[in-house]
C-alpha cells in the first residue's frame, strides 16, 4: 500500500522501470562497476527517495533514468524502461527529446548549474522553445505564473535577473520552477537542498513539495539526510557501495527499519556531549568584546559581537550563511584585523593583526578548516604536513619529531604507516583527520573549528565529533565550533551563541538555548531542523501559516 | 555603466603611465645606440666644426635629460619632430605609413577572425574527430612556418603560378578601396595564416574548458542540442579569453608586421621603421616606436572592456 505522505490518494501505473541497472566508472584508464544490479519501479505521482553516502551512486542511479551517464561513466548492464521505451538502446536524439520535456533534473547546485551568461526566465523558456512546446511569449507568461506559485518575490521581474543577482534558496527554486517548464512525468531532483541553511531549505522543500503534488509529477528525491527524504517521498532505497540495502515505505524506514546500516543513519544524530559543570567564575581563556568588523571600509560583517570560551569547553557559533560567523573567526585569528574591539587572550590583550602576534601567540590558537581538501598541501606527504608545525612551533627535530609524530597519528586514531602517503590517497574523514592532528602538533589550547563536519557524511561526521571530544577530554583544548548544522551543535557543545545578520542575538549554555522559550529567530533556527518524521514540514508549515493567521510576525531569514 | 566608465578612465590613466615608462626606454635605448650621430650621418670626412655644428643644429649638445624633456613635451603637443633624412615633418610622413598599415590590419583582422573563431567553435564541437585533428594539423603548421617563408610560397603560387594577385603591394592614396584591397590581398593572406592558429586555438579550449561546467550538464539534461550547447552556453561565457588572444593577434597584426611589409614593399609603418633605423634616422625610430606602443595599450584596455561588457556579473552588479 503505498500513500503520498498521508494523504491517502492512489498512484497510477508504473512510468519508470530500471532492472538490473549496472554502471560503471573510470578511473586510471580502468572501468570498475560502480552500481551493481539495482531495481528501481516508479509508479506515477510517486516520489521515491534515495539515500545514502557519497559514493553509494544514488546521483549516478538518478541521472541513468534520463539515459544519461555523466561523462568517464557509461550503463553496461540491465534495463531502463520510461513509459514503456527503453533507453540504453535509444538513440540520442530520441532521449534528448524526453530531456526536460518529459523527464528534468534539478541539480544540487543552483548557482553553478544556472548558466552565468543568460537571464533566468530566457533559461526557463529555453526548455520548452527548444522542444516545440511553447512560443517564447507563452513561456515568458508561464514562468511568472509558476515562479509566483513557488513564492519567488516579484515574480513578474524576477525572470529578469542574472543567476548572480538572486540568493541561493530563490535560485533553487527558480531551477525547481525550470524543471517544471513542460509539466514533465518526472523530475529527478539531485541533492537540491544540500548547499542551503536550513531556514531556506524548508522553503524550498515546501516549493518542491507543493509543485509536485500539484502537477502529480513522480519524482526521485536524491540527498544524504534521512530527515528530508522523510518529508518529501512515499518510498525510500537506501544504497550503499551501489547496492540497495534497504526498500521500503517511508514512514516504515523510519519506524523500523530492517537494516543496521539504516538503523546508524537514523542515530547518526544521536551524540550528545555530557554536561560540564559551571566554570564561568573561572579566568576565561577567550574573551572577545565589542567587535566590529567588515572588508573594505563601507559595511560592517560584524558588529558589536563578543564571545567568552573558557577552558576547556566548546563554544559553538550558529547561524546561517552571512550571519558573519566565518569573518568572527578570522577576526580571532588575526586573519581580519577588527575596526574596533578587543580579543584578549588568557588575561592578556592581544594584537589584532596576525602579524603583530608573537610565533607563541599564534601557536596557542589553531584552526581546522572545512575542506579538508583545500586546507592540506596536495604535494606534500603526511609527515611533511604534521612535522612542519612541530618544528616551526616547538623547534621538534630528527628522531623526536618521528616520535611525536607517531604519537599524534595514534591520537587521530591513524596507523603510523599514513605518514608516507600523500592527501590524495586518503579519504574525506581520513583528511579532516590529518587537519585535526596538524592543529594538535603546536599543541594549543584553543582550536577553532569551521565548519569541520560540513563537507562529510554523516557516519563520518558523527565519528570526527567524537574524536573531537575524547581529544577535549584528554588534552584539555577548548574548541570554537563554527556551524550552520543544529545537530553538530547539540552533540559537542557546552555553550551556543546565536548570530544573525553579523549581531549576536542570542547566547548562553546549550541546555538553556534548546529549550523554549526563545529569540525568535533561535526559534526559527531551531523549528527547521528536520526531524525524522514524515508529517514534521506539512506539520510545521501548517503551525507558521496558522501563526502567521494569528498576526504573528515570524523572524526573517537572511535569504529574502 | 558608471563603473565602467570609471574602470576606462582608469585604464586609460594607467595606459599613459605605461606610455611614459615606454618613452623612457625608447629614448635611452637610441642613446645606448654605440657611435655618435652626427659623424654616423656626416661620415668619417666631416670637419669637427661641421660636426659640432650639426650637434648644436640637432640639439645633441644638450645634456640627456633636457633633450628627453623637450622631446616628451614635443610629443604631448602632436610636434614629433622632423626626419633627420629628408627634413620633413615626421607626422605628415608617419600618418599615411599608419594609416596603410591599420588598413591591412584590418583586412587581415576581417578575414582570420571570423574564421578562426568559427573553425574553433566547430572543433570544440567535434573533439577529437578527423576534422579537429586536420585543422589543427593545418592551423600549428602554417604558425610554424616563418612569416617570410609563408609570403614567398603565397607569392609563388598565387602570383607567379596562378597569376591571381599582385607579388608587390605598392599602394598609393589615389587608388580606390577595392584597388588597395586587391594590391593588400597576399600580405593579408599571409597575415591570416600566421594569426589564426593562436585564436583558433583559444576559442577551442575555451569552450572544451567549460564543457565540464555544471551548466552544460544541466543544458544536457534539458534536451538541448549539442551544436545550441557549445554556440548558446559555452561560447558566451568562453568569450573573455578569446576577446583577449584576438585582440593580442590584433596588435600583432599592427605592430609586428615589419617583415611582411618589407616582403611586399608595402608602405606601412613597419617598413618606414626598418628604413629609418638603417638610415639612422632617430627622429622617426623613436616615433614610430611610440605609436606601436600606443596602439598597443589601446588595444588592451579595448580587450578589458570587452571582457567586462560581456561579463554579466560585472555589467549587471547585484
Amino acid at each position: 500500500m503505498i500513500t503520498n505522505n498521508g494523504n491517502g490518494s492512489e498512484k497510477g501505473d508504473v512510468l519508470l522501470e530500471m532492472r538490473g541497472l549496472r554502471i560503471e566508472g573510470q578511473s586510471d584508464e580502468q572501468w570498475h562497476e560502480i552500481v551493481h544490479g539495482v531495481d528501481v519501479t516508479l509508479r506515477r505521482g510517486e516520489v521515491l527517495g534515495l539515500i545514502g553516502e557519497s559514493g553509494a551512486g544514488k546521483s549516478t542511479i538518478g541521472i541513468a533514468a534520463m539515459g544519461y551517464a555523466r561523462p568517464g561513466c557509461r550503463i553496461s548492464g540491465g534495463t531502463i524502461k520510461f513509459d514503456g521505451m527503453e533507453l540504453t538502446t535509444a538513440d540520442e536524439g530520441v532521449k534528448r527529446k524526453l530531456r526536460g520535456s518529459r523527464i528534468a533534473y534539478v541539480a544540487q547546485s543552483a548557482a553553478a548549474s544556472f548558466n552565468p551568461a543568460h537571464r533566468l526566465i530566457d533559461q526557463y523558456s529555453e526548455t520548452p522553445i527548444q522542444h516545440g512546446i511553447m512560443s517564447k511569449s507563452q513561456a515568458e507568461s508561464e514562468a511568472k505564473e509558476l515562479f509566483g506559485r513557488l513564492k519567488l518575490p516579484d515574480p513578474d521581474t524576477i525572470g529578469y535577473r542574472y543567476p548572480h543577482q538572486v540568493s541561493g534558496g530563490q535560485l533553487q527554486r527558480a531551477m525547481t520552477a525550470m524543471a517544471m517548464s513542460c509539466k514533465p512525468d518526472l523530475i529527478i531532483f539531485d541533492e537540491p537542498t544540500t548547499a542551503l541553511d536550513v531556514t531556506t531549505q524548508i522553503e524550498v522543500l515546501a516549493a518542491m513539495k507543493k509543485v509536485v503534488h500539484e502537477f502529480n509529477t513522480a519524482a526521485i528525491y536524491i540527498t544524504h539526510d534521512l530527515a528530508v527524504v522523510a518529508q518529501m517521498s512515499d518510498r525510500i532505497m537506501v544504497l550503499r557501495y551501489g547496492d540497495v540495502v534497504e526498500e521500503g515505505s517511508a514512514r516504515q524506514m523510519i519506524s523500523e527499519p530492517q537494516q543496521e546500516y539504516t538503523r546508524d543513519l537514523l542515530e547518526v544524530r544521536s551524540y550528545r556531549k555530557p554536561e560540564a559543570e559551571d566554570t564561568s567564575g573561572d579566568r576565561p581563556l577567550l574573551e572577545v568584546s565589542d567587535v566590529t568588523a567588515g572588508y573594505g571600509n563601507k559595511v560592517m560583517i560584524l558588529k558589536d559581537v563578543g564571545v567568552t570560551i573558557h577552558r576547556q569547553r566548546t563554544v559553538s557559533v550558529v547561524g546561517e550563511s552571512g550571519s558573519g560567523k566565518s569573518t568572527l573567526a578570522r577576526v580571532i585569528t588575526g586573519l581580519l584585523p577588527p575596526v574596533k574591539g578587543s580579543t584578549i587572550y588568557d588575561g592578556e590583550e592581544w594584537p589584532r593583526s596576525f602579524k603583530e602576534r608573537s610565533r607563541d601567540q599564534l601557536r596557542r590558537l589553531q584552526m581546522i578548516y572545512q575542506m579538508p581538501d583545500v586546507a592540506l598541501n596536495p604535494k606534500q606527504k603526511i609527515r611533511e604536513i604534521i612535522g612542519r608545525p612541530l618544528s616551526f612551533y616547538l623547534g621538534i627535530t630528527g628522531s623526536a619529531r618521528e616520535q611525536r609524530l607517531k604519537e599524534l597519528l595514534e591520537m587521530i586514531e591513524l596507523p603510523h604507516s599514513f605518514a608516507d602517503r600523500l592527501p590524495s590517497e586518503l579519504s574525506g574523514g581520513q583528511k579532516q583527520r590529518i587537519c585535526i592532528a596538524r592543529a594538535l602538533a603546536a599543541e594549543p589550547e584553543l582550536i577553532i573549528c569551521d565548519e569541520v563536519t560540513s563537507a562529510l557524511d554523516q557516519l563520518v561526521a558523527e565519528e570526527i565529533l567524537k574524536l573531537l571530544q575524547r581529544l577535549q577530554d584528554t588534552l584539555h583544548v577548548s574548541y570554537l565550533f563554527i556551524t550552520h548544522d543544529l545537530a553538530t551543535v547539540r552533540a559537542i557543545s557546552d555553550e551556543v551563541v546565536v548570530m544573525l545578520q553579523g549581531r549576536v542575538v542570542e547566547q548562553g549554555r546549550t541546555r538553556e538555548i534548546f529549550k523554549p522559550p526563545h529569540h525568535e529567530y533561535t526559534d526559527l533556527l531551531l523549528s527547521s531542523v528536520p526531524e525524522m518524521d514524515p508529517d514534521w514540514l506539512d506539520n510545521l508549515l501548517a503551525e507558521r501559516q496558522a501563526r502567521i493567521a494569528r498576526g504573528e510576525k515570524l523572524a526573517q531569514t537572511a535569504d529574502n | 555603466m558608471f563603473q565602467i566608465i570609471k574602470m576606462i578612465v582608469q585604464r586609460l590613466g594607467l595606459g599613459l603611465l605605461t606610455l611614459f615608462v615606454v618613452s623612457l626606454i625608447i629614448f635611452l635605448g637610441v642613446e645606448l645606440l654605440p657611435g655618435d650621430l652626427a659623424e654616423a650621418i656626416l661620415g668619417q670626412s666631416a670637419t669637427p666644426e661641421t660636426v659640432a655644428a650639426f650637434r648644436r643644429e640637432l640639439k645633441l649638445d644638450l645634456p640627456m635629460h633636457e633633450r628627453y624633456i623637450e622631446w616628451l613635451l614635443g610629443i604631448l603637443q602632436g610636434d614629433l619632430g622632423k626626419s633627420l633624412a629628408n627634413g620633413r615633418e615626421i607626422s605628415e610622413l608617419v600618418g599615411v605609413r599608419f594609416s596603410n598599415t591599420i588598413f591591412l590590419a584590418i583586412v587581415a583582422a576581417v578575414i582570420s577572425v571570423p574564421i578562426a573563431v568559427i573553425l574553433g567553435v566547430l572543433a570544440a564541437l567535434y573533439r577529437n574527430s578527423l576534422y579537429d585533428r586536420m585543422v589543427n594539423v593545418f592551423t600549428l603548421t602554417s604558425i610554424s612556418f616563418p612569416e617570410f617563408f609563408v609570403a614567398y610560397i603565397l607569392i609563388l603560387f598565387f602570383a607567379v603560378e596562378w597569376n591571381i594577385f599582385p607579388s608587390l603591394s605598392n599602394v598609393n592614396p589615389n587608388m580606390g578601396f577595392f584597388e588597395h584591397v586587391y594590391r593588400v590581398a597576399l600580405p593579408a593572406l599571409t597575415l591570416t595564416l600566421v594569426v589564426i592558429a593562436h585564436m583558433m586555438r583559444m576559442t577551442r579550449a575555451a569552450i572544451i574548458n567549460l564543457l565540464a561546467s555544471p551548466y552544460i550538464e544541466m543544458a544536457n539534461l534539458k534536451g538541448i542540442s549539442r551544436s545550441r550547447i557549445i554556440v548558446h552556453h559555452a561560447l558566451p561565457n568562453a568569450l573573455a579569453p578569446i576577446i583577449n588572444v584576438i585582440v593580442l593577434n590584433l596588435a600583432y597584426l599592427i605592430v609586428g608586421v615589419v617583415v611582411v611589409e618589407v616582403v611586399f614593399v608595402y608602405p606601412g609603418l613597419g617598413q618606414l621603421l626598418v628604413d629609418s633605423v638603417s638610415k639612422r634616422d632617430i627622429p622617426v625610430v623613436q616615433a614610430s616606436c611610440m605609436i606601436f606602443a600606443a596602439t598597443y595599450i589601446l588595444l588592451n584596455l579595448t580587450a578589458d572592456v570587452l571582457s567586462i561588457v560581456t561579463n554579466p556579473r560585472l555589467l549587471h552588479p547585484k
